[in-house]
């Protein structure tokens, strides 16, 4: 263990700041973008499925050629 | 466009349990197997994680020159790596797409930039906050520095033009066409940059690392970037599940899924 | 095979010659721009002097960037596109000859003013051909590059602001080589390298910026 103590530990020889940034900022932006996936995923099941009530395909079954055309 | 859709869609019912790895190339086979390994990638990216982030700030002795400060670099380089590497993969899918004509394959060049253009702007920012102690200065402009600089224009460049068009058959071709001019022009730009640099050696800072890198330095390093690249598998694969959705909406098993999602709340 | 290529040609340049007010506004944009930059930075000549290549250079992609949207757009309004494509004519042709006539409209009247503009920022007298060349070399590539990116965002809302963002990122290497062949020449250590750069960079281009640009006139009007 390189470290004499916990504040050591933080004060990163006087760098803290600028490591500690670095890190912070890395993982911040790695949740977010796993926050808009998950949230994406979400809405796209959401939006899907008021589109299929809309079309009147609320089961299973394959939709017609026609009522695709009009909903485009 | 509907013909087109239909057309391929016969052609994947033909062989849909081929023998080989193309089957997976079906949307209806990769949507589940996506979302089958997805979580393992993520979990392995939180493991190697925290054994980088281990080796990175108790293992690695303190740098001779820098001091502690150094210690940005298990995250600075395994992001730099990545942003390169999965613009190459982009381009890669992009021209796959182009040739094959497999739509899966722009979805997947599509999934994968955001991520990249992530890793791109973490490698500038770490770059910028490990500059300012050891140099003295948040940017120079350094080849390296400036071409990750375009790299990530490039990456915008690429998710702005297939997010502004709104036919999704265009949208892929375009994205494949502005990803591959893009993979041709990296390397010019790295040289142009490179000669301009040289030319211009106005700061005169020397980037050049220490010859001698300890070896649990190097771990650490490499350690981080096998996390980041589980990572980006973990989060392309979890992106591409609801593109898949969205483009297959017409079809039979996008509606079974929609209907076992719907049950579960 | 030619003839299709002289036709296309002379057909854009008489629309350029009707509609020769976008010719001179481009122009004028550019002459601009560069008097814009002794108001911005100081009249102070050594200054002047120094940033010189870098204004007229950074002036002119700008000039051909915002000139780009006009080598499509009016083909793929009324249709003249999509009956090029439908024809049996290799696309690489007739594109080269549209990207060729666009250049002449805009690039040439660009390398024309140039030098001129170059003695109201002091540049050195001696290295006024060297600009001018280097232009030459360097504004065809500027187009050639700008029709893959006009080709991508046709007929797309704020494509302009999207061609900009697409482009402007591979026009760095041509100004690197094009500003660098002006700098080097004034201070005296020879431009060679940088042209020769810019001559294969140019031969890059006209091989492979056709076929991208093609295949992009193809998914844009499908």
């Amino acid at each position: 263990m390189q470290w004499e103590s916990w504040s050591a530990f933080w004060d990163m020889g006087g760098a803290g700041a600028f490591v500690w940034g670095s890190y912070g900022v890395t993982f911040a932006l790695v949740a977010l973008e796993l926050v808009l996936v998950m949230q994406r995923r979400k809405d796209t099941v959401k939006r899907l499925l008021r589109w299929r009530r809309a079309v009147g395909k609320d089961g299973s079954g394959r939709l017609g050629a026609a009522q695709l055309e009009s909903e485009q | 466009m509907a013909d087109g859709l239909n057309l391929e869609k016969n052609h994947m019912n033909v062989k849909p349990r081929g023998p080989s790895l193309f089957r997976f190339a079906a949307p209806q086979m990769f949507y589940p197997l996506a979302g089958r390994l997805a979580p393992w990638f993520a979990a392995a990216a939180l493991v190697l994680t925290a054994i980088g982030m281990w080796l990175s700030f108790f293992v690695a002795p303190t740098d001779a020159t820098q001091g502690e400060v150094y210690r940005v670099i298990f995250i600075h380089v395994p992001a730099a790596w990545m942003s390169m590497f999965i613009y190459l993969v982009m381009a890669f899918w992009a021209a796959v797409g182009l040739v094959m004509n497999t739509r899966l394959s722009f979805v997947m060049s599509q999934a994968l930039a955001p991520t990249g253009a992530m890793f791109c702007f973490v490698a500038l920012w770490t770059g910028a906050l490990w500059g300012k102690p050891t140099w003295g200065a948040y940017w120079v402009w350094d080849a390296r520095l400036t071409s990750q600089l375009l790299l990530l224009f490039l990456y915008f460049g690429f998710i702005a033009l297939t997010r502004a068009i709104e036919d999704p058959r265009r949208a892929d071709r375009a994205g494949a066409i502005i990803a591959l001019v893009g993979a041709v022009n990296v390397p010019i730009i790295y040289f142009s940059v490179k000669w301009w640099n040289t030319l211009h050696q106005g700061a005169s800072v020397s980037l050049t690392k220490a010859p001698s890198m300890a070896a649990t330095m190097l771990a650490g390093m490499l350690v981080m970037a096998f996390a980041a690249w589980a990572y980006t598998l973990a989060v392309t694969l979890w992106r591409v599940r609801p593109m898949i959705l969205e483009r297959e909406r017409h079809t039979e098993w996008v509606g079974e899924v929609l209907d076992r999602e719907r049950g579960r709340g | 095979m030619l003839s299709t290529f002289f036709a296309v040609l002379r057909r854009d340049l008489l629309l350029a010659w009707r509609s020769r007010s976008d010719v001179l506004v481009t122009l004028a944009f550019f002459v601009i721009v560069v008097c814009l930059f002794p108001f911005g930075v100081g009249a102070e000549p050594n200054q002047l002097r120094a940033i010189a290549p870098g204004v007229l250079w950074v002036a002119a992609l700008l000039a051909c960037l915002l000139s780009l949207h006009r080598l499509f757009a009016q083909d793929y309004a009324d249709g003249t596109l999509e009956q090029l494509l439908l024809s049996s004519e290799p696309a690489v042709l007739w594109v080269l000859a549209k990207v060729l006539a666009f250049w002449l409209t805009t690039g040439l009247p660009v390398v024309a003013v140039a030098p001129g503009l170059a003695l109201l920022l002091d540049l050195e007298q001696g290295a006024l051909p060297v600009l001018a060349l280097s232009l030459a070399l360097g504004t065809p590539i500027l187009a050639l590059l700008g029709a893959v990116g006009a080709a991508l965002t046709l007929g797309l809302r704020g494509g302009g602001m999207l061609l900009a963002l697409l482009i402007l990122p591979l026009f760095v290497p041509v100004l690197i080589f094009g500003a660098g062949a002006v700098e080097a020449e004034a201070s005296g250590t020879g431009a060679l390298a940088h042209l020769l750069l810019l001559g294969g960079g140019l031969a890059g281009a006209l091989a492979l910026a056709p076929l991208a640009c093609a295949a992009a006139l193809r998914i844009s009007t499908d």
